[in-house]
């Protein structure tokens, strides 16, 4: 199970909105190489890991990983309120406004919704611990 | 810097700590030294969250200690702006 804690693992306090950048940041939520794509990669693989290190390891990070969903969120959350319409036209936010407003969705900079197919879920440990390290840009 | 911001950063930085203890210790379950740095900042972070509870509320819902108010639902949410 997990339980909540009401903060942030490190603080967001953004001045000033900016809807240009928030297109790019959204990709570290849904993309695929994004926090989402990493925590479910990790809470999936951790199941059938034969090593108590491992599955401890992969049940921490992943956990982890969740609260790096919520900091990019709080940041997109900043970047995209108190917009006029002019700004989210100017700044090219428009095309996201028309679906969700600045409701928050997971999807990658391109504009596709983010999908499972961003992580893999082999049942073996070398393999996905092969497929973390690639993931996460880790070097041995 | 008010109390608040200040308590919480310690919490924070107390968490930081420890959440990079229990990764390691994950590989390395041996490491008496990462156990007694463990050991060290759970009890900074007790300490820092007794204090923050009792003056500013919970910061899980378990942690409510409420008579009239469910202060839990209070803003700011973490992702709020301060």
């Amino acid at each position: 199970m997990w339980q909540y804690e009401k903060k942030l693992q490190y603080p967001v306090n953004i001045k000033n909105p900016n809807a240009k950048l928030a297109k790019a940041i959204i990709s570290q939520l849904g993309g695929p190489d994004g926090e989402l794509a990493a925590s479910l990669r990790y809470l999936n693989q951790r199941y059938v890991m034969p090593y108590g290190e491992v599955k401890g390891i992969l049940t921490d990070i992943g956990t982890e990983e969740l609260a790096h969903v919520e900091m990019i969120s709080a940041i997109l959350y900043q970047l995209t309120k108190d917009l006029t319409i002019d700004e989210i036209k100017a700044q090219g936010f428009d095309t996201y406004f028309v679906d969700h407003t600045t409701g928050l969705y997971p999807i990658a900079a391109s504009g596709a919704p983010f999908t499972a197919t961003y992580f893999q879920s082999k049942g073996d440990v070398i393999t996905d611990l092969n497929e973390d390290m690639a993931a996460d840009d880790a070097h041995t | 810097m008010n109390e608040k911001v200040r308590l919480m950063r310690k919490i924070k930085e107390y968490d930081f700590a420890l959440k990079e203890l229990n990764l390691y210790l994950d590989t390395h379950p041996n490491c008496r030294r990462a156990l007694a740095l463990f050991k060290k900042y759970k009890d900074l972070r007790k300490k820092a969250v007794d204090e923050y509870i009792s003056q500013f509320g919970p910061i899980s819902p378990e942690q409510s200690n409420d008579d009239q108010y469910w202060s839990w639902i209070g803003d700011p949410w973490p992702w709020e702006r301060r």
